[in-house]
């Protein structure tokens, strides 16, 4: 059986069981199904995207007090000119509450997302307590004793008055948004969406629009917890400030977190653990430690802590390894024909694909790069030489669009990129490589290198969801596979990348930056730390790719590697080219004997 | 508002601002050393206040009970892990968990001072070691995890604190007699010895930890242990002892803390909580790495809600909270981050 | 039927009608969270209540809701599918009890509410007719105090009152009231349980200088105001309310609470009450059962409101068991209709004569003006 198929099994016969499960157990069933709910959007947001949200708890505010204005309020039925408890307002309260959740999250996501780090974490805090505060305080809202005699929720004429029924409504929405959410971490979008965790940078240069993604996630989260908050609203008929609050907040956080931050099915887990545990306590501790104290909240603290201890990553991850013992694995996807992926032709060879002129950049007092002139080729192999200090990091960052030169210009292609964003750089044509290896340790050597061939898709979100991108991601795997195998990692290619040796993961980064079919490929200290061997196929494919007519910018320090290879050699030092030319020439130059032996003395050795 | 009025609120803005940077102070420290977001250090501050009062109404209060039962436990989990091989710094643990715990049991029911400064010292004394022990027990285990990890673990204990708060301390609150009962008249408004007292404290204390971390060298390793605990051991700093220093550090500060809010204001089971929020936010502001940026940050919050109480008391929380956010904002766009890579 | 058959048969009836007997009463109560000092004393109430009546065995399941209105919905299922409770007690503040009516009503299960607001059994319908409450109505207390204001001549008052349902709600009384007899409120503030100063509040209101100060408060937070009010030179009247009603609020006040007035149940000053009085047996009767349990001077008027529930509940089950066996809808509905119509019911707090619209029933017996003297309750007759 494959999982797949197990989950199948599991939704069919919960969806029997339903009928004969017993009063209170339907009541847990949904309480759990709407806290999943909001938990699935946080493990997007903090376990996939890496934004620590505490938040989320005024998002279901958000959702439940619009539904319950509309539904209570003569007002809010004469907007559309209703009669109060006509059948369509608590839908009406449902538009309403997801398009505030929405335009909220977007102005405080404009504003918080910007913040780095720390700042995040408290950020939401700070809205999320002032959300509350502002509940409680207005009038209309019905202040601290709330808004009581909600309607229930009528669809197609059919009355959910029972929790019986409504939990009907409510699994069928969690699972549906489980299968969405499953779809998008499966697509294109989803490999843009994992990256916003390792930093700005890579996911830049890999076109991805970080801004937009995060706040994108962002709304999606909040999105979820209004939807969870308007059946809420409806289903217990009664809202106050109090569900609201930034400790409610905090135990969503806790529920994504100790199901397993990373996975969708962790923030199910983790709702149904904790909601379970709550009542678990509240039964049994009576009669072992005596009903004249107040044990729950501290025994409960205490096994969170012990869990969290031995379970730093959440338990889903523990459960499922146990699970998948005993589960066949899904068949391979089939290579299949199909389209293959728009690309485009390489420039005609000799070239200048990267032109880089008089460039300087100053940070305060220093002059890091001194009227920096460079060109890269196609089919050439241009490397950038020059001791520690010289402003070869400082260069790179200014042709790769990672930060803007003080003055000069960088054109590629032909083309002014003067104050461009990086994803700019690769939507022309440019990819590159880091110093420190930039993947994706968890997600396997296929997902990483597809990440490279991201503006060469174009499915967005909803298709993403709704499955309708299957063509496109089967060509963009392809693609992906051809990267790594010309690599010649095949072997390795559903492995995960944080297994691999340095030098293998240094491989993998190529292969990702060659799956965006570049014009231009720069590469950061590509053979620091790679034994002989590898060395040697490292040299092998660049020399590879410069036949095939690519142009190759390579920033290195080991020299016994960079002149074997290179056709053409700039050295740096202090912010400033001292020398340019051929492997040849630039080994015999006085200066730059001068500036790596501090001194021409004998022969150098090649 | 005329300015005698502005003048009042700003004191009052102050003397809260002291408490928040005090808080402030602790959370910085603890988060520079250990990458660990401490948000029990609230529950400190109440355990310090209320355990206070306790020994001034002549009873013994119920920290005392933790801090043993914490010390058994701790003593419990150093023998299993010294059976499993692992090198077990026995003269910390002593100190910790033997030494001072009994002295503290010593004091609260043998000697029984009755002297301010008797229970104050004693009130410290049952504190500061339960800072070193939560610390081995919650989160060194987990010393390598990451931030958000620690974060979840600190809001599970600050529940934990929580709930034994109410029931060593009851939910009823408690007061305790000042230790100036002065009066003096600066500038036309009346201004307590007290609130003096507190200003001075949080000021010496403020400038007491930035010369410890900025200028000795116990407090530079401190620093590198929070920034590469491997290679901090590398240089052979002991990263174990860090953790219960700063730990311990910090709930000394919260001790102190609790001591002088205590005469000023009422002292619940779960004050500390929105204590704790708001010196969180000054920590913020200072960006959790310096320590003046957090002192200007705790009189920003105080100042704010000062007046806001005034303006609009209602609205005060959301003044408050929304405020906080542009200057968020402000921060992080002159603040140089380094790449967050979990 | 021969003697043989006949036995076992009447001793399986006994059984069977002895399985049924036990009454189930299902508790929800804030222990936990901000409502917490009025939450306790009423669970340790619950501990003191009968646990037989009219032969029938009594067993109470009680539960925490943590002052959260979702926790108290989630207990109030759990007790009414779960535990099969004939009967519910709670919640202890409005806002988990006004949440709890939908639930109560769709089982029809009758439920003894000990919070404040009169919205929760006010106006009757067919949801609230299964739903009764104890403590008097602010809307009585507010009465008491602004006639003992008016005949204090007092014109102005300043408001200071908790940021939550119990704060708002006074005001909603009071205003209305005031409005009534002429009083105006010259300054309405708010400020939050676990605030440390009020400086900003309270120099508005000294701002203004009314004649009296009405802080609407509950436990020993109350304190806070009127300090900060004295410190400020404020030399008016100070009005407190019911929720203060605690011996940890004279602790915590000290000399800053001498001389305020307050409305407050009779079982607050049991033992000053005139011998003639009509609560002084029944309130002195529970304070004494009280105080045995959790020492001296521990009573609390909230606790109170849980023991009338109490009182309610026995003189409604002798009724309601001659009508239906417990553990079916028969008897809930039975126990309804026996709470809708006890009389002259004497608890802590007041005596209680129900009808089909007022779900309440008490009057002025359940109302005394109580002055704070030597650090002590002082009754005013």
């Amino acid at each position: 059986m494959t999982k797949r198929q197990l989950t199948l099994l599991a939704v069919a016969l919960l969806l029997v069981a339903w009928g004969f499960l017993p009063e209170f157990t339907i009541t847990m069933l949904n309480y759990i199904g709407l806290y999943a709910l909001v938990a699935v959007g946080l493990v997007m947001l903090t376990g996939v995207a890496g934004m620590t949200s505490f938040g989320q708890a005024a998002f279901v505010g958000l959702g439940a007090y619009a539904t319950a204005w509309f539904c209570t309020a003569p007002a809010g039925a004469a907007l559309f000119g209703l009669s109060p408890g006509s059948v369509a307002l608590p839908w009406i309260g449902l538009a309403a509450g997801l398009l505030l959740s929405a335009a909220v999250a977007w102005c405080l996501g404009a504003v918080t997302l910007r913040l780095s780090g720390h700042y995040l974490p408290l950020g939401t805090i700070a809205w999320g307590l002032s959300l509350y505060f502002l509940f409680g305080n207005l009038e209309f809202l019905g202040g601290h004793t709330g808004l009581a005699g909600l309607p229930a929720l009528s669809v197609a004429g059919f009355e959910l008055r029972s929790v019986r029924e409504l939990g009907l409504l409510t699994w069928a929405v969690l699972l549906l948004t489980l299968w969405a959410l499953h779809n998008l971490l499966d697509s294109r979008e989803g490999r843009a969406i994992r990256a916003l965790k390792t930093g700005r940078v890579m996911a830049e240069s890999m076109g991805v629009d970080t801004a937009r993604y995060r706040i994108k996630v962002f709304v999606l989260a909040a999105l979820l917890a209004g939807l969870s908050g308007w059946m809420y609203a409806h289903l217990q008929r009664f809202v106050n400030p109090t569900p609201f609050n930034l400790n409610i907040g905090i135990e969503y956080l806790f529920m994504a977190v100790v199901g397993g931050a990373g996975h969708l099915w962790g923030a199910l887990l983790g709702a149904a653990l904790i909601t379970l545990m709550k009542q678990y306590l509240q039964d049994i501790l009576p009669s072992l430690l005596g009903s004249s104290g107040n044990f729950e909240v501290i025994v409960f603290g205490l096994l969170m802590l012990l869990v969290l201890q031995r379970f730093s990553d959440g338990l889903w991850p523990s459960l499922a390894r146990r699970v998948n013992r005993y589960l066949k694995a899904p068949p391979a996807a089939s290579k299949g024909a199909g389209d293959a992926l728009a690309q485009r032709p390489l420039p005609e060879r000799g070239s200048v694909v990267l032109d880089a002129t008089a460039v300087s950049k100053r940070f305060g007092g220093l002059l890091a790069n001194n009227n920096v002139d460079l060109q890269v080729r196609s089919g050439e192999i241009h490397a950038l030489i020059g001791p520690n200090g010289a402003g070869k990091s400082t260069f790179f960052n200014m042709i790769s669009g990672v930060d803007d030169p003080t003055s000069g210009s960088v054109r590629l292609l032909g083309r002014d990129m003067r104050a461009q964003a990086s994803r700019v750089f690769a939507a022309v044509g440019l990819a590159r490589t880091f110093q420190h290896v930039r993947l994706l340790g968890n997600r396997s050597v296929l997902d990483n290198v597809a990440l490279g061939a991201h503006l060469r898709g174009h499915s967005g979100w909803i298709a993403s969801m709704l499955r309708l991108d299957r063509a496109e991601e089967a060509a963009l795997m392809r693609e992906a596979t051809r990267q790594i195998e010309r690599c010649g990692l095949a072997p390795q290619l559903h492995e995960t990348a944080a297994s691999l040796a340095l030098g293998q993961q240094r491989i993998v980064e190529i292969a990702r930056a060659l799956a965006a079919r570049p014009s231009v490929l720069l590469l950061d200290e590509p053979a620091a730390g790679l034994p002989y061997m590898e060395k040697q196929a490292l040299a092998r494919l660049l020399s590879q790719l410069r036949e095939e007519g690519m142009a190759i910018l390579v920033v290195e320090h080991d020299m016994e590697f960079v002149m074997n290879i290179a056709d053409r050699i700039t050295v740096l030092e202090f912010g400033q080219v001292i020398a340019r030319g051929t492997p040849a020439e630039v080994q015999v130059n006085p200066k730059v004997l001068a500036a790596y032996l501090g001194g021409a003395d004998g022969e150098v050795t090649p | 508002m005329d300015g005698q009025v502005a003048l009042l609120l700003a004191q009052d803005g102050i003397v809260n601002g002291a408490v928040y940077a005090l808080m402030a102070l602790a959370l910085v420290l603890v988060f520079s050393v250990t990458k660990v977001i401490f948000i029990p250090q609230g529950e400190f501050v109440a355990f310090g206040a209320l355990t206070m009062a306790l020994l001034q109404a002549g009873r013994a209060p119920g920290t005392l009970w933790l801090l043993l039962a914490l010390a058994a436990v701790t003593l419990l989990v150093e023998s299993v892990r010294h059976q499993r091989g692992v090198a077990v710094d026995w003269k910390s643990t002593a100190f910790w968990a033997v030494l001072l715990p009994s002295l503290a049991a010593l004091l609260v029911l043998l000697l029984r001072p009755t002297s301010m400064f008797g229970q104050a010292a004693t009130t410290l004394l049952v504190i500061t070691p339960l800072g070193p022990l939560v610390y081995r027990l919650a989160y060194r285990p987990l010393a390598d995890a990451t931030v958000l990890t620690l974060l979840i673990v600190s809001v599970a204990l600050h529940g934990v604190l929580v709930g034994l708060g109410l029931l060593f301390f009851g939910a009823e609150g408690s007061r305790t007699s000042a230790f100036s009962e002065l009066r003096l008249e600066l500038g036309g408004i009346p201004v307590s010895g007290q609130s003096l007292v507190v200003m001075g404290v949080a000021s010496l204390l403020v400038v007491g930890m930035f010369l410890f971390f900025e200028r000795t060298i116990i407090g530079k390793a401190l620093r590198a242990t929070a920034m590469n605990r491997i290679g901090a051991r590398l240089m052979g700093i002991p990263t174990e002892l860090s953790g219960d220093l700063s730990f311990a550090l910090a709930a000394l500060i919260g001790g102190v803390s609790g001591l002088l809010i205590a005469p000023l204001t009422t002292v619940y089971y779960d004050t500390g909580f929105l204590i704790g929020l708001k010196g969180f936010v000054a920590a913020i502001i200072g960006g959790l790495t310096s320590y003046p940026l957090a002192l200007f940050g705790a009189l920003l919050v105080g100042l704010l809600e000062s007046y806001s109480s005034f303006w609009a008391s209602a609205f005060k929380e959301v003044i408050v909270f929304t405020l906080i956010i542009p200057v968020l904002w402000w921060r992080s766009l002159h603040s140089h981050h380094v790449e967050d890579e979990e | 039927m021969t003697l043989k058959k006949t036995l076992p048969v009447l001793a399986a009836l006994a059984l069977a009608t002895a399985a049924y007997a036990d009454i189930n009463v299902g508790v929800t109560v804030s222990a936990t969270g901000p409502a917490a000092s009025l939450g306790i004393p009423e669970k340790n109430t619950i501990a003191l209540m009968p646990t037989t009546i009219a032969g029938q065995k009594i067993n109470y399941i009680v539960l925490d809701d943590a002052s959260d209105t979702t926790a108290a919905v989630t207990n109030a299922r759990k007790l009414i599918n779960e535990h099969k409770v004939d009967v519910l007690l709670g919640s202890t503040t409005t806002p988990n009890s006004l949440a709890m009516i939908d639930v109560a009503a769709e089982s029809q299960t009758p439920m003894i509410s000990m919070a404040a607001s009169a919205r929760i059994v006010e106006p009757q319908d067919a949801k609230k007719r299964w739903v009764f409450k104890t403590p008097q109505n602010d809307i009585m207390m507010s009465l008491a105090i602004v006639s003992h204001m008016a005949d204090g001549g007092v014109k102005s008052v300043g408001f200071i009152g908790f940021s939550d349902a119990y704060g708002e709600g006074w005001y909603q009384e009071f205003s209305k009231i005031a409005a009534l007899k002429g009083i105006q409120i010259i300054a309405n503030e708010r400020y939050n349980r676990t605030d440390t100063s009020v400086t900003g509040q309270v120099l508005k209101i000294v701002a203004v200088k009314p004649d009296a100060v009405l802080i609407a408060a509950s436990g020993t937070p109350a304190v806070l105001p009127q300090r900060a009010l004295k410190e400020r030179g404020y030399t008016g009247k100070f009005y407190q309310t019911h929720g203060v009603a605690n011996n940890d609020f004279l602790r915590v006040g000290g000399k800053d609470v001498e001389g305020t007035f307050l409305p407050s149940g009779p079982v607050l000053v049991a033992a000053q009450l005139p011998a003639d009085h009509p609560l002084k047996k029944s309130s002195a009767d529970y304070v004494a059962r009280y105080e045995k349990a959790n020492g001296a001077g521990s009573v609390s008027t909230f606790g109170g409101h849980a023991w009338d529930a109490g009182k309610l509940m026995e003189a409604a089950v002798g009724p309601a068991l001659k009508k239906a066996k417990p553990g079916t809808v028969e008897f809930r509905a039975a126990l309804r209709d026996a709470l809708e119509t006890v009389k002259e019911v004497a608890g802590a707090h007041g005596v209680f004569n129900m009808s089909p619209t007022d779900h309440l029933g008490l009057d002025q017996r359940a109302r005394v003006m109580v002055k704070i003297e030597g650090g002590a309750w002082k009754y005013q007759p």
